[in-house]
């Protein structure tokens, strides 16, 4: 009786959810869903990880979905045409079954995270190949980026070579940041005192979107820089003028920088004191153990 | 001889002082109503005092609806801020109150719901389910539960003086040190967290020799109910893991208080450290809310199936496993830290391996139903509920446990949504379920079924659209906790889906208080039966609402379903009773909390007086209640004669 009455009201919900969720796609077209649209080597094989392992679980998850709903709905009370079983509650050979469908799939889900764990180290350089090297400085609330091949650094933008590796070698003078730029690979956490390492590469020239991902501060959403992966010949372009660029960064110019600001817009310096990344490490080490230049990246 | 405590602790900004206000009228309120009605003294000895594991549990539940509010309040001005701060825009909250909202929202979610709600629970069901009278410390539970409250106590004061910690619910350091957090925020979130989790551990103590000591004749460990087998679980985490917050705590303030160097970034100090310590207990927190709505539904599933549990001996395991699993897999929360290939891989594969003693739960629960009777009462409801969020849950823990992907999902609103999914289907929606199954028994009547129907559409519509958008918006590459949306990420839309998801879960609260408050006043009208769901442990073997002293002849068990079963001999009852000890009521449990409130807010406001006083205190109290020679009192056999005599007639009428 009811099932006639309510047909109307389905009907209407439906077209109602099929709207809205319409005109919610229509809003998002056109932007950016930066995981599923890599567009570098190491965030590609991140989605393609991801995917993998969304689609082994699903072999899974799926018919246990049909269960719920199948059991659900087969043994309602209001059926009395269903086997009713009250005291039936151990079967050696069934309990075998879901132990052991479960632990499958994780031997296969383990198998492929130790593998890939490896591929994907942020530490593992990408190709045979010389990196180009970016020293990056998390500050409150904006980036540094030096060059150490150009002596060239930038404020707020990072510019590297597209179709070749880049070594992004990490540090702070802020709390404990992430750098993270979506659509070229995962991220990588930046603290003071120590340099992390993440190694990506751009696969064509485009302007990404990047960002810290981890609470720093009262200034941390607009902790954003673009990520600018150039052609070569854009590159050569771009590293002659920034070599002319009048401002120059040394220890001092960097402590009045350093101290905190939000929405600083980007700069470019000319030159950089050389051993400006390193003295922005050994700020917190006592005294008596400052290493100098070889500051080594640090493993947890 | 106030410290740091000035007046311009008290002067806060215009959204800020709302909540000042609402904290200081909303106390001043209760305070003059209790006096207009004169229930001091009634709440004074039947609650305040009261060493009833019944009565603390009462207590801990409000407790938990209390801070539910507020917890909520805070998710809905997140909310509201991330849908209207766009473009030109920079919505109604300055950044640092914006961060203190996003902390407190999860220190109270945490610590001040979800374990104030389990431990509800625990005292109102445990005792009854073992066939006990009272927990093995009763003096201890209510030291625990007025921890418990101080810290919650804390937690608000922060909102009438000076501002709570804008770091983030773990409260990383560098930024929770003096440096980059110079206020009193953090302290307050260090105090409140050690006072409350003192209490925690003291509880789990507590709950352990509960479980172990006084089971009733018969019942061996494996015919403990699965809710008690859970709930030991928990407790078994809870001594492991809450000395390591103790002490991640303890460091962090010894950093603020006496300049330390622990954690802070000179002088030798690491604060991986401290992300290593806090994350060892982190995530066997999060087992220890889950295990007992794994119990729950144990419960339930079979009783609105009408058919014994499946696999109770995999069930057993199962937990177990997970009790031990829960301390291997730490690292998973911060990958993106810099460890080498073979830690990160070892930590995702033993995360992975926790899901195969839950998948097997899943299971268990599924083929209990199978050739069962399912009605589906709203406990039944909130149980399916769970089964459908909580396996998209877990499907999306698994993906953020492979090192490579949570490189991409670390930090984003993905991992938010996970969490969620896990936190409100997990253990929120398993405590709902547990209230709306032993409410009738705790109370002594029933809520309106169609109102609890309601709720609970309501929270599952509303999870869905207020966490669906946070993954996809995770995808998009955006990270948690921006107080501030840029136009050109297209985020907006999705922040705006997500206000409305939480606007339609706060209808289902408003349902749920609806609910209680059309059960109170009709009351008398929907009086509940002793047996209700016609279940299968023995707190239904008792009275509704059970006499102070739970069982006036402790029971036999012979079986698993030990109230089934003596349903089934229909086993005559014997009306000879005798004298039954009970604890008397003591006001030192409130006292200590007190003093430990005294130490709390003497180290946050450097008034070291206070806080040496307060330690001398809470030392003294401890030493006079060790002191006190009478502790119990005689319940007369005459008045349980009275009682049951009464409970018999009542049963008969009913038949």
């Amino acid at each position: 009786m009811s099932n006639m009455k309510r047909a109307p009201l389905i009907g209407m919900s439906i077209f109602f959810s099929v709207a809205v969720l319409g005109s919610i796609a229509w809003q998002l077209h056109g932007y950016t869903f930066a995981l599923l649209e890599p567009r570098g080597t190491v965030a590609l094989a991140e989605r393609g990880l991801i995917i993998h392992a969304l689609l082994l679980m699903l072999i899974v998850v799926i018919p246990v979905f049909i269960l719920i709903f199948a059991i659900a709905w087969r043994y309602r009370a209001s059926n009395s045409k269903a086997v009713y079983t009250p005291n039936w509650e151990h079967s050696t050979m069934e309990e075998l079954v879901w132990w052991a469908v479960p632990i499958e799939i994780i031997l296969v889900l383990g198998a492929l995270t130790w593998s890939s764990s490896r591929e994907l180290d942020p530490y593992r350089p990408l190709t045979s190949e010389k990196p180009f090297v970016v020293e990056v400085v998390a500050l409150d609330w904006k980036w540094l980026f030096i060059y150490p091949t150009l002596g060239t650094a930038t404020l707020g933008e990072v510019d590297f070579p597209a179709g070749h590796p880049v070594e992004f070698d990490l540090t702070a003078d802020a709390p404990m940041n992430s750098f993270w730029i979506p659509q070229l690979g995962g991220q990588m956490y930046v603290m003071t005192g120590m340099v992390t390492q993440l190694h990506l590469q751009a696969d064509t020239p485009g302007t990404f979107r990047g960002s810290s991902a981890n609470y720093s501060g009262d200034g941390f959403a607009h902790m954003t820089f673009a990520a600018k992966a150039l052609s070569e010949s854009d590159f050569i372009t771009w590293s002659a003028a920034a070599k002319t660029a009048p401002l120059t960064l040394t220890m001092d110019t960097y402590k009045i920088l350093a101290s905190p600001s939000t929405n600083t817009p980007p700069i470019t310096y000319g030159s950089v004191d050389p051993g400006l990344f390193a003295s922005i490490i050994n700020q917190f080490m006592p005294p008596s153990t400052q290493s100098g230049h070889d500051m080594m990246p640090m493993r947890q | 001889m106030f410290g740091i405590l000035t007046f311009s602790a008290f002067v806060h900004g215009p959204v800020e002082t709302g909540g000042q206000l609402m904290v200081v009228l909303g106390t001043l309120a209760v305070i003059l109503l209790l006096f207009y009605f004169k229930k001091w003294k009634w709440l004074w000895c039947e609650y305040l005092t009261s060493l009833d594991a019944k009565k603390i549990g009462v207590m801990y539940l409000a407790l938990a609806v209390l801070m539910m509010l507020r917890g909520f309040i805070d998710a809905m001005m997140m909310r509201t801020q991330q849908a209207v701060a766009v473009g030109q825009g920079s919505g109604f909250l300055p950044p640092d109150h914006f961060a203190q909202i996003f902390t407190a929202h999860g220190v109270i979610m945490i610590f001040f719901v979800a374990m104030p709600f389990m431990f509800g629970l625990l005292n109102l069901i445990v005792p009854l389910q073992i066939g006990a009278r009272d927990v093995a410390f009763p003096f201890l539970n209510s030291v625990s539960f007025w921890l418990t409250v101080t810290g919650a106590l804390l937690v608000n004061l922060s909102l009438v003086a000076g501002s709570f910690a804008s770091t983030g619910w773990l409260a990383y350091p560098p930024l929770s040190e003096l440096a980059y957090s110079p206020g009193v925020g953090v302290d307050y979130y260090i105090w409140a967290l050690q006072i409350a989790g003192v209490g925690t551990l003291l509880a789990g103590v507590n709950f352990i020799a509960t479980i172990v000591k006084l089971r009733a004749p018969g019942m061996t460990l494996s015919l403990m109910p699965i809710f008690v087998w859970t709930a030991l679980g928990s407790m078994l985490l809870v001594i492991f893991a809450f000395p390591l917050l103790t002490v991640s705590l303890a460091l962090l303030s010894l950093d603020r208080v006496l300049g330390m160097h622990f954690f802070t970034t000179d002088l030798g100090g690491n604060a991986m450290l401290y992300v290593n310590l806090i994350w060892a207990w982190g995530h066997p927190e999060v087992y220890i809310l889950v295990l007992p709505a794994f119990g729950i539904f144990s419960e339930i599933v079979p009783v609105f199936s009408q058919k014994k549990l499946f696999g109770y001996t995999s069930m057993v395991v199962a937990t177990m496993l997970i009790v031990i699993l829960s301390f291997l897999v730490w690292a998973h929360h911060f990958f993106t830290m810099g460890a080498g290939a073979n830690v990160n891989a070892f930590f995702g594969i033993m995360t992975m391996v926790i899901s195969i003693p839950t998948g097997v739960k899943i299971f268990n629960w599924l083929f209990t139903m199978f050739r069962g009777r399912i009605k589906f009462m709203s406990p039944m409801l909130w149980f399916m509920g769970f089964l459908v969020t909580f396996t998209i849950g877990g499907m999306t823990g698994v993906l953020l446990s492979i090192p490579g992907a949570d490189f991409q999902f670390h930090n984003s609103l993905f991992l938010v949504a996970h969490f969620h999914n896990m936190i409100i289907g997990g253990v929120l929606f398993g405590y709902f379920a547990g209230v709306a199954y032993w409410f009738p028994k705790l109370f002594g009547f029933t809520l309106s079924e169609r109102l609890g129907k309601c709720a609970f559409w309501c929270w599952l519509v509303g999870f869905c659209v207020a966490f669906i958008p946070l993954y996809i918006l995770g995808f998009m590459g955006a990270t948690r906790r921006l107080d501030y949306i840029d136009p050109a990420s297209g985020w907006h839309t999705l922040f705006v889906v997500a206000f409305i998801g939480a606007c339609i879960i706060l209808l289902g609260i408003f349902f749920q208080l609806l609910q209680l408050a059309v059960g109170v006043l009709q009351r008398k009208q929907h009086k509940a039966p002793e047996d209700p769901w016609n279940a299968r442990t023995l707190e239904w073997a008792t009275t509704s609402p059970p006499a102070v002293y739970n069982f006036a002849h402790l029971p036999e068990v012979n079986g698993r379903d030990a109230f089934w079963e003596m349903k089934q001999l229909h086993n005559a009852h014997t009306t000879i009773y005798t004298d039954i000890e009970m604890p008397l009521n003591s006001s030192l449990g409130c006292s200590i909390a007190f003093f430990a409130f005294c130490i709390g807010f003497g180290m946050i406001w450097h008034i070291w007086w206070l806080a040496g006083l307060g330690l001398f205190s809470t030392i003294a109290a401890s030493i006079v209640r060790a002191h006190i020679k009478e502790t119990s009192y005689l319940f007369p056999a005459t008045e349980v004669a009275r009682i049951e005599a009464a409970r018999v007639h009542h049963t008969q009428t009913h038949l």
